[in-house]
């Protein structure tokens, strides 16, 4: 019994002893939750928050690009995507090779998923997949637990209604490159696009709007739970155009089939009612991607349809640019509107003999017959008395060279000779050169829109500034119709008297525009053709009045025309370019005729200039509507 | 002596199953039943307010088996210390079955099925092993207890199964398996000495033993002594859970309320990080509530150990509250990142069917004795 008692004394002893030490963990365990629970709540609470709320930017949708009466020159079309949100997975790759193994995905397009991965912010998601059908979002939404981070969202990618006809003029928009999205995230996200050229280009900060933000609550999986608050951004704002979607459309179509330019502006109020550039692309394709074999198609085609050649193509003008000669050679006094010059069918200057276009020549002509029948010797004649530098300051006055504000980046700026240039080149100029700068050969180089500009200056006689943007967002953009433009300092009679052969060429019978005149009734146009040489021809080919159309192609001569209408109270003014079309008179001229025709017969929508601004505005109105 | 009639106090005869009921503590049943519905309501929360699939089907394993304990309390001890070996036999089939028949289960061989039940031997084993040894040195007087030949077989009864266990592999039951087996021990009276020995043995073997982890057990370690070394990889859950914990605060952030729970983002939250619901929802006051209910318990065992008048009662209970506290231990401090992850549940809070069936059964083992705390038990060696 002693023995009994002892064991059960060892027991107790140890037992409380075991005990204790419970007890002592036990505390332990309370003093540490304590710790946990309520001493560093804080900063867990922070931790739990941030494990489980998501914020994720979205991108803002672009602005839409409309004509001036809010037509939709550029939209926005909504489809399905998957994106893929790579802080939300333990393990992205693994979750990229699944997906991948889902839809099947290119190479290409896993380089691509690859780079984004390495290369964008954490936080910005990525896209894996865009335009997903209904089975595809299906397949994805079955797999969702093996997929964590990859959600279905919606997106948009620009469209554009007018497709190849106004490729140039609105421009397009490309993914932003790896160095900008780095530069600023919230082109890292995916779906925002960057304006590379033309309106979109131009405006590509308006246009972008700035970026919402989704907070959203989300499992470990990376699904989302639910949303918890939801800021859509500011969408882009919405460029107005001057274009007019029926001019525009027209000048496409007119000059389909053709390498060419058209240019309708509204002088008036300076505004670029139409722009048009052939042959055109489809713009869209640079949203989604542009095929190899679309790319070495436009890179091989020799009509190169990614240039805009409405303000980028650089042409000899031809007799084009005769008005300009004229305006110089009247305003300094070389000439005046009596001055005559005998027209030969050529001209001699030293060794060399300068033919007349006929070569049966003019006659003794005044500058308004030399405008008329587009008397090449008197021009080379005149030229010879006004000499380069002067018809070089003269283009620039009248808005032919030098930069254009028209709201689209990487307009050309033309080009005239003059004397200083020649210094400086280490060229020797010769009178020679000076006769064919009289015709709007050799050195000088216009671009269309430089063209439409002088014709919009010398039928106002204002520095009109033609511009493509009506209004940013709810912001108007000042035109001509608010403040009137400038005068360009020049003598009233001296314009009249070019604008007069300019009619004379279109409406009398001897005119080389003749049979392009307009049909409306009590309206006039007037115009000037032009036909511009881009090869040398041999003297033998010159005397033998070599026959153009027998030439190849590409070395037929350039064909012009420019004009503005109504004669009486000029409002628009265009210039059409068709590339080796010959002829300006058979190939340009109707074009630029049917565009007036329409700008004419379709103004109920626009506006009329203030009253006492062009004297006779109204009446076009009046004189139109019969 | 023919003819002498022992007195017996009427207590230490057979007695009624109504005085037996009466005896049952049921301060421990009722504690039993706070504890199920805690883990009712923290399983609730886990299915995100739902009774499927984890709190109803809990709740109706545990009424089954609040049954089971009941009966076993009024099963006479004396019986139960019979049967103490042949179960001990029986684990052990179990076990050896398990390693070369069991599922394998996140990395693990731990269960088998008998008849559509899913069977932990390994939860079982630490039960019939306290009771093994508690029968083992029921006899025993103090003399034999410090002779090293008597002491072989419990240690080799010891070893055996925790080796078993570890081989599953299974380190944290391995090591309570062992704890308990050293707790009996030292409770039947080997001398202090002894334990110095073995523990030096083990501090030397230690890195070997180490060497032979499984890779996924040398993970737990490594992890646990960084955590913060791969965030998204091992030490994710001591992460997760310490946020869990953390962001509950004082009050909690409410019933169904806790974004770590209800996103998910609790590792194996149901089972062993149960813990992290309560403590994310209700907060430091009702986790404090919930310990100390689980103390309470614990100092109920060591009050019947101490108040049995036999030794294998004493031991018995001594092995079954030190189980209950090193559950309790193991997993609590497995939640707050003290130590290596283990598959350790939170006892009657947890989700799952074999834990809660070992440990009910244990608890009935507890209360038989304290009911049974002062029958005979044959006569002792002296």
């Amino acid at each position: 019994m002693r023995r009994e008692t002892k064991r059960r004394s060892i027991f107790t002893r140890r037992a409380l002893l075991v005990g204790a030490a419970q007890t002592v963990a036990f505390g332990a365990m309370g003093a540490n939750l304590y710790r946990l629970q309520v001493r560093e709540h804080g900063r867990f609470a922070t931790l739990a928050k941030q494990n489980s709320i998501n914020d994720r930017l979205i991108a803002p949708e672009r602005g839409l690009i409309t004509d001036r009466y809010g037509v939709v020159l550029a939209g926005n079309r909504q489809h399905w995507r998957a994106l893929f949100m790579m802080t939300q997975a333990h393990d992205p790759q693994a979750v990229i090779d699944r997906f991948a193994a889902l839809m099947a995905l290119s190479p290409a397009e896993r380089a691509r998923i690859a780079r984004d991965l390495a290369g964008k912010p954490r936080y910005v998601p990525i896209l894996l997949k865009d335009d997903l059908d209904w089975s595809d979002m299906a397949r994805i939404e079955v797999r969702a637990v093996d997929l964590p981070g990859v959600f279905v969202d919606v997106g948009a990618s620009r469209t554009y209604p007018l497709g190849p006809q106004a490729s140039h003029v609105i421009g397009f928009v490309g993914r932003p490159t790896q160095a900008q999205a780095q530069r600023d995230p919230m082109l890292a996200l995916p779906g925002m696009r960057v304006g590379r050229t033309g309106i979109e280009g131009a405006h590509d900060h308006a246009l972008r709007g700035t970026p919402g933000i989704v907070q959203t609550e989300v499992n470990v999986h990376g699904s989302v739970v639910r949303e918890i608050d939801r800021d859509n951004g500011k969408p882009g704002a919405v460029v107005q155009t001057a274009l007019d979607t029926g001019l525009q459309t027209l000048a496409a179509t007119r000059l389909a089939g053709q390498a060419g330019a058209a240019i309708v502006i509204d002088a008036v109020a300076g505004e670029v009612l139409a722009m048009a550039s052939t042959p055109g692309f489809d713009p869209g394709l640079f949203d989604t991607g542009v095929p190899a074999a679309t790319w070495a198609n436009w890179m091989h085609d020799p009509r190169r349809p990614l240039t805009n050649r409405a303000a980028n193509g650089l042409y000899a003008p031809g007799s084009t640019f005769k008005p300009c000669v004229a305006i110089a050679a009247l305003h300094s006094g070389a000439i005046t509107a009596h001055t005559k010059f005998t027209c030969p069918g050529y001209l001699k200057l030293g060794d060399h003999t300068f033919y007349c276009w006929q070569h049966s020549g003019h006659g003794t002509i005044n500058v308004v017959t030399a405008i008329q029948q587009s008397c090449d010797v008197f021009f080379y004649h005149t030229a010879l008395a006004v000499g380069i530098d002067r018809i070089a300051a003269m283009g620039r006055r009248l808005g032919l060279v030098g930069p254009l504000d028209i709201g689209m980046p990487g307009a050309s700026t033309g080009f005239l000779p003059t004397h200083q240039w020649a210094r400086r080149r280490k060229l020797v100029w010769t009178k020679g050169n000076t006769v064919i700068q009289g015709i709007g050969q050799g050195f000088t180089q216009v671009t269309p829109l430089g063209l439409a500009t002088m014709v919009a200056r010398i039928s106002t006689g204002r520095a009109v500034q033609p511009r493509l943007t009506r209004a940013i967002g709810t912001v108007h953009q000042a035109d001509g119709l608010d403040y009137g433009w400038p005068s360009l300092g020049l003598q009233d009679r001296h314009l009249e008297t070019v604008r007069e052969g300019m009619t004379e060429v279109v409406n009398t019978p001897l005119g080389t525009g003749y049979a392009s005149r307009l049909t409306l009734p009590g309206v006039r146009m007037a115009g000037k053709t032009g036909t511009a040489q881009v090869h040398d021809l041999s003297q033998a080919q010159e005397k033998a009045n070599y026959n153009d159309a027998n030439l190849p192609w590409k070395y037929l001569p350039n064909a012009f025309f420019i004009a503005f209408a109504p004669v009486t109270a000029p409002r628009y003014a265009v210039s059409v370019v068709v590339e080796h079309g010959n002829e300006g008179a058979a190939a340009s001229a109707p074009i630029a005729r049917d565009l007036i025709t329409l700008a004419l017969t379709s103004t109920a929508q626009r506006p009329a200039a203030k009253p006492g601004f062009v004297a006779g505005s109204q009446t076009v109105a009046m004189e139109t509507a019969s | 002596m023919s003819g002498f009639v022992e007195y017996r106090p009427y207590y230490a005869r057979s007695f009624g199953l109504v005085r037996k009921l009466l005896r049952i503590n049921w301060l421990f049943v009722l504690a039993c039943c706070a504890l199920a519905g805690i883990g009712y309501a923290a399983l609730y929360s886990a299915a995100g307010g739902h009774g499927e699939p984890y709190a109803t089907p809990q709740l109706i394993r545990f009424s089954a088996s609040l049954i089971m304990m009941i009966a076993i309390a009024l099963v006479d001890i004396r019986l139960i210390a019979k049967l103490a070996w042949p179960a001990y036999a029986l684990g052990l089939v179990l076990l050896v079955v398990v390693w070369r028949f069991g599922h394998v289960g996140l990395g693990a061989k731990r269960w088998i099925d008998v008849g559509g039940l899913h069977v932990q031997p390994s939860e079982l084993m630490k039960l019939f092993l306290a009771l093994a040894l508690a029968a083992w040195f029921q006899r025993a007087n103090y003399e034999r207890v410090g002779q090293i030949p008597f002491l072989i077989p419990p240690i080799m009864a010891i070893l055996v199964p925790a080796a078993l266990i570890l081989k599953e592999p299974n380190l944290g039951t391995a090591v309570i398996t062992m704890s308990i087996g050293g707790t009996i021990l030292l409770g039947a009276g080997v001398r202090w000495w002894k334990f110095a020995i073995v523990i030096a043995v083990v501090a030397v073997a230690a890195p070997f033993i180490y060497h032979h982890l499984h890779g996924y057990q040398k993970q737990r370690i490594l992890t646990f002594l960084h955590p913060g070394r791969d965030p998204l990889g091992a030490g994710y859950n001591i992460i997760q859970s310490k946020i869990a914990l953390g962001s509950g605060g004082f009050w909690g952030q409410g019933f169904l309320h806790g974004t770590q729970n209800q996103l998910n983002f609790l590792p194996e939250k149901q089972t062993d990080f149960v813990f992290t619901i309560i403590a994310e929802e209700f907060g430091f006051a009702d986790s404090m509530v919930l310990i100390t209910v689980l103390f309470s318990m614990i100092a109920m065992g060591f009050y019947t150990a101490l108040r049995c008048q036999h030794m294998f009662g004493r031991l018995a209970a001594l092995g079954i509250s030190t189980n209950l506290f090193l559950y309790c231990f193991v997993n609590l401090a497995m939640v707050m990142g003290l130590i290596p992850v283990g598959g350790v549940p939170l006892p009657l809070v947890s989700y799952g069917g074999s834990a809660l069936t070992a440990v009910m059964l244990g608890f009935g083992v507890l209360m038989s004795i304290h009911v049974h705390r002062d029958v005979e038990f044959g006569v002792s060696e002296e």
